[in-house]
């Protein structure tokens, strides 16, 4: 079976998904799980299961790179949490994916490896940044994955691809191994083409860590794909969102009809007023360019990592990060950098710190009321390739559906739901309550199984 | 101008590396004198993707400190990143406290030039140490050891409190008295474990105003540090007759040529862009635990000492030196709580005692506090002298520490004679044989008392009891000690 994937993935190999395949490996872990099933020893919970990782996380003894020149020929001296995790419980790691470099874009185009192609229309983007691992599940590559989302970086490229993309809330998965990009906002997500492994995998990889005190104490539930107790559903769904200007009318008129639906099923859904809509992508984006100019201050050449010949320190320093960071990369440093100098901090930081606690404050007001909020992911379906390279601004502002529950902390999930006239999938997103991933799950799956469009 | 009309204002800012077994953020130990990079994990070198864990023993001697020093304890403080590049700060950034302090205000008492005086603390709080930079292990590069990036540090900061350079060094001698009292910090000053920055300016006497200040840094001894500020006042005062002005910066401290030069002058500004750490939750010190902590406290210097004044009946100066350290002042405690006399106890452990501990550096002490208890009785029962018990009783039971001082009295032959039939023999004999100076000492020469006394031990091999002896020839004289009348046979 693993062979089998093997092929597929140099089949495919013109998508770009893949940075590197740990072929013998694989092939050998396979073989150990074989062993096992032959011996009716229990194989893992996760025994057999072929999944392909982010570029952005460890895996002790194995490269990884964040897609970055900064990291070329960098191996990592541990395993992430959630890496390690998998491996105990049997899964084997078939290799890393692509993604826009230091997962900071919309398209996975960034790549110091080149850029990931949509399998369903190989001239228009992935989505971004876990580009690859979208990727890798859509073609059929692997049958999981792991992303990281920081602003939608999970559940945009699953929407793009026409999967299923897990981003839980904030504290459920330990970031430790997860190159950081904003470490209050990162956290690692699922790909997968149906909930039952997506539940799995989360269920394997979530819960409390002594290496990153940002997790909840708490032990995740076993998360099961179960007929969900509690029906109808109070359903909430954003109305300044489906009114924003930048929303593709049709995408809009599918979620009109999808809330009918709904409605007709019994199910209350209603549009609520969310005023700070425009403050979104902005706060989002002084936030995590701060903690990203600040993160990223450790890739100096000095330790490990791209290093050009030695000189004079500041020099060095100078060429060693001009070199190894690639555009949008530095471009998001020197923002960050400039949000947080003093005479700018309180305008820029400090404000958008407030405008994440008002956020944080009106999600739990909605629910109070509501189990879900409804939104698309995108504005629009998969872009073509190309577009948003030259306007870092129009693809900041396509991150704003995906970007709020990310301030909030909140899960949320992409759901491959719809279908454009254009010919590309587009998804729902789905948000739930503080430590609701469970709830979540289960809504998913009603929703996966009765209100699927166009296939 | 005369130099008098000055005062000079000092603020100390003190480091020092707390002793935790481990890091303040990783699990690698601390110990000095590794081989270099010996003492690093990924979380210290900054790997991708690594995470800062906090180590709870290190706030917990902080807070010991903060106690310690009067100050309130904060229930709620978090953890910044101050952002700059240098090669021995692998993240790129220094977690550190410093917007949100772990202790608010409190304060140390020192003695003054004056009499005591309260040295107000502004602040104490936790930060990682960086690793060290070594540039003069290879002629081209600079060479850093990771081995200190990331040990524990809090920082201790006075209010502009201190007048001199003496003032200074009987703080940072208060202090570090404090710290290691307390296990916080062994306070080795020369290896770098506490660590100090003097910000100090000169002002008219009775000026509101604080003068321009300077920062000296680079000064490893609490010597240096009284040279150092000496010598910078007298550097800004030159400046200031020359009605010149003090320059704002940073200076470092030359401990060979006694004088301080200008450190690099930055480029640009310093902005460290704090913002709060968004890999670690805030920091919140429960009641219970502070309680915890609280009651955990052992007894601190000053309260040591006035209760051996107060309880113990001994004089300032000896209280005060048995509670110079921790070690001295429990092991006085466990002799006298045995019975001893604590008069007696403070002699034995302020002279011989002290006197062999530092004719043997880096020993523990000698006798065990039933020994020393033992030994001092014999000395007040007459037993045998203390001149003999010291000289020779205590270096002989350190060498056998099982036999008891009874034993080794015995087997050097210095049990003192206090057979009255047979020093009375002597004083006979003695008193017979200087007949002339026996004379002389009735008319009133009574220092001679000396010379029969030294006559009579000489005769005895050194074993008859003086006091004795004393008391045996003064009435054979018919001289009666001061203060006893004269009794009719």
């Amino acid at each position: 079976m693993v062979r089998d994937y093997l092929d597929r993935i140099s089949a495919h190999a013109s998508l770009n998904a893949f940075i590197e395949v740990y072929k013998e490996e694989a092939l050998l872990a396979a073989a150990s799980i074989d062993d096992r099933f032959r011996e009716k020893l229990p194989p893992g919970r996760l025994g057999g299961v072929v999944i392909g990782i982010k570029d952005v996380l460890c895996h002790k003894g194995h490269r990884v790179s964040a897609a970055s020149r900064m990291l070329e020929g960098y191996v990592a001296p541990y395993s992430a949490t959630a890496v390690q995790r998998l491996q105990d419980a049997g899964a084997i790691i078939i290799g890393r994916l692509n993604c826009d470099e230091f997962a900071m874009g919309s398209t996975s185009e960034t790549s110091a490896f080149g850029k990931v192609l949509n399998p369903l229309d190989p001239s228009r983007v992935p989505g971004g940044s876990s580009g690859g691992s979208a990727v890798a599940v859509a073609a059929g590559l692997c049958m999981a994955s792991l992303g990281s989302d920081t602003g939608g970086s999970v559940r945009q490229p699953a929407d793009f691809c026409g999967i299923i993309g897990f981003k839980p809330g904030y504290g459920r998965i330990s970031r430790y191994g997860l190159i950081a990009y904003a470490s209050s906002f990162d956290q690692i997500g699922v790909f997968g083409r149906n909930l039952d492994m997506v539940a799995e995998v989360l269920s394997v990889i979530g819960g409390p860590d002594d290496f990153d005190s940002t997790v909840f104490p708490t032990k995740v539930p076993d998360y099961q794909v179960t007929i969900p107790e509690k029906r109808p559903f109070n359903l909430a769904y954003l109305k300044n969102a489906l009114d924003h200007q930048g929303l593709d009318p049709e995408i809009r008129t599918g979620f009109e009809f999808f809330f009918e639906k709904l409605r007709k099923a019994g199910h209350r859904v209603d549009g609520v007023d969310f005023d700070l809509m425009e403050y979104l992508a902005p706060a989002y984006y002084v936030l995590t360019t701060a903690e990203a100019s600040s993160n990223l201050a450790r890739f100096d050449g000095i330790r490990y990592g791209y290093a050009g010949k030695p000189d004079q320190l500041v020099d060095y320093y100078r060429n060693n990060r001009s070199l190894g960071f690639g555009r949008e990369v530095k471009r998001r440093i020197m923002l960050g950098t400039f949000v947080l100098s003093s005479g700018y901090y309180e305008a820029y930081y400090t404000k958008a710190q407030r405008v994440r606690r008002l956020v944080r404050a009106r999600t739990d007001e909605i629910f109070s009321k509501y189990d879900f909020i409804i939104l698309p992911n995108s504005p629009v379906t998969a872009f073509p390739a190309g577009q948003m390279l030259n306007d870092p601004v129009a693809m900041y502002l396509a991150d704003i559906y995906t970007v709020f529950a990310n301030l909030a902390g909140v899960p949320a999930v992409s759901l491959p739901l719809f279908r454009h006239s254009n010919g590309m999938p587009f998804g729902a997103q789905v948000i739930g309550n503080h430590s609701d991933e469970a709830g979540l799950i289960q809504v998913s799956s009603y929703f996966m199984s009765n209100f699927r469009m166009g296939d | 101008m005369a130099p008098d009309s000055f005062e000079i204002v000092v603020g100390l800012e003190v480091h020092a590396q707390l002793l935790t077994q481990s890091k303040l953020f990783s699990p690698e130990s601390t110990a000095f004198g590794a081989a270099p990079n010996t003492q690093t994990s990924p979380i210290t070198l900054g790997h991708p993707g690594t995470l800062p864990r906090l180590n709870r023993k290190a706030v917990e001697l902080a807070l010991k400190m903060g106690m310690a020093c009067h100050c309130t304890p904060e229930p709620h403080s978090y953890f910044a990143r101050k952002n700059y590049f240098y090669p021995d700060l692998p993240k790129g950034y220094q977690i550190s406290q410093h917007r949100s302090p772990l202790c608010g205000p409190g304060w140390i008492r020192i003695a003054g030039e004056e009499g005591p005086r309260e040295i107000r603390i502004s602040r104490i709080h936790l930060e990682e140490d960086a690793g060290k930079s070594l540039h003069d292990q290879d002629p081209a590069f600079t060479c850093i050891d990771f081995n200190r990036a990331g040990i524990a540090l809090i920082e201790i900061v006075t209010e502009p409190d201190l007048r001199s350079g003496k003032e200074a060094a009987a703080y940072l001698t208060e202090l570090r008295r404090l710290v290691r009292w307390l296990g916080v910090c062994d306070g080795n000053m020369e290896e770098g474990s506490m660590r100090c920055d003097a910000n100090i300016s000169l002002r008219l006497k009775g000026a509101g105003d604080l003068g321009t200040k300077v920062e000296v840094k680079n000064m490893n001894s609490i010597r240096h540090v009284h040279k150092a500020i000496e010598a910078e006042a007298r550097r800004q005062f030159a400046i200031l007759e020359d009605g010149g002005l003090v320059c704002q910066e940073t200076r470092s401290f030359d401990a060979g040529k006694g004088e301080s030069f200008p450190m690099r002058v930055k480029e640009t500004a310093d902005d460290y862009r704090y913002f709060p750490d968004p890999d670690l939750a805030p920091l919140y010190c429960s009641p219970s635990w502070l309680e915890e902590i609280r009651s955990a406290m052992p007894e601190l210097p000053e309260a040591r000492t006035e209760r051996y004044r107060a309880s113990c009946g001994l004089s300032a100066y000896d209280a005060r030196g048995l509670a110079e350290d921790r070690e001295t002042g429990d092991y006085f405690d466990s002799v006298i709580s045995l019975g001893a006399d604590p008069k007696a106890i403070a002699n034995w452990i302020l002279g011989p005692v002290k006197s062999w501990l530092n004719e043997h550096p880096g020993s523990v002490l000698p006798l065990s506090a039933s020994r020393l208890a033992e030994l001092s009785g014999l000395v007040l029962g007459g037993t045998i002298s203390f001149s003999a018990a010291s000289a020779r009783v205590l270096p002989e039971l350190v060498r056998n520490p099982d036999k008891t001082p009874v034993q080794v009295a015995q087997s050097l032959n210095l049990i003192q004679d206090r057979d009255q039939d047979r020093i009375g023999v002597l004083v006979d004999q003695v008193l017979g044989e200087m007949k002339d100076k026996v004379l002389e000492y009735r008319k009133g020469k009574k220092g001679l008392i000396g010379l029969f006394l030294g006559e009579v031990m000489k005769k005895s091999g050194g074993n008859a009891d003086p006091r004795l002896t004393r008391e045996m020839l003064e009435k054979k004289l018919g001289g009666y000690p001061v203060g006893r009348s004269p009794k009719k046979n």
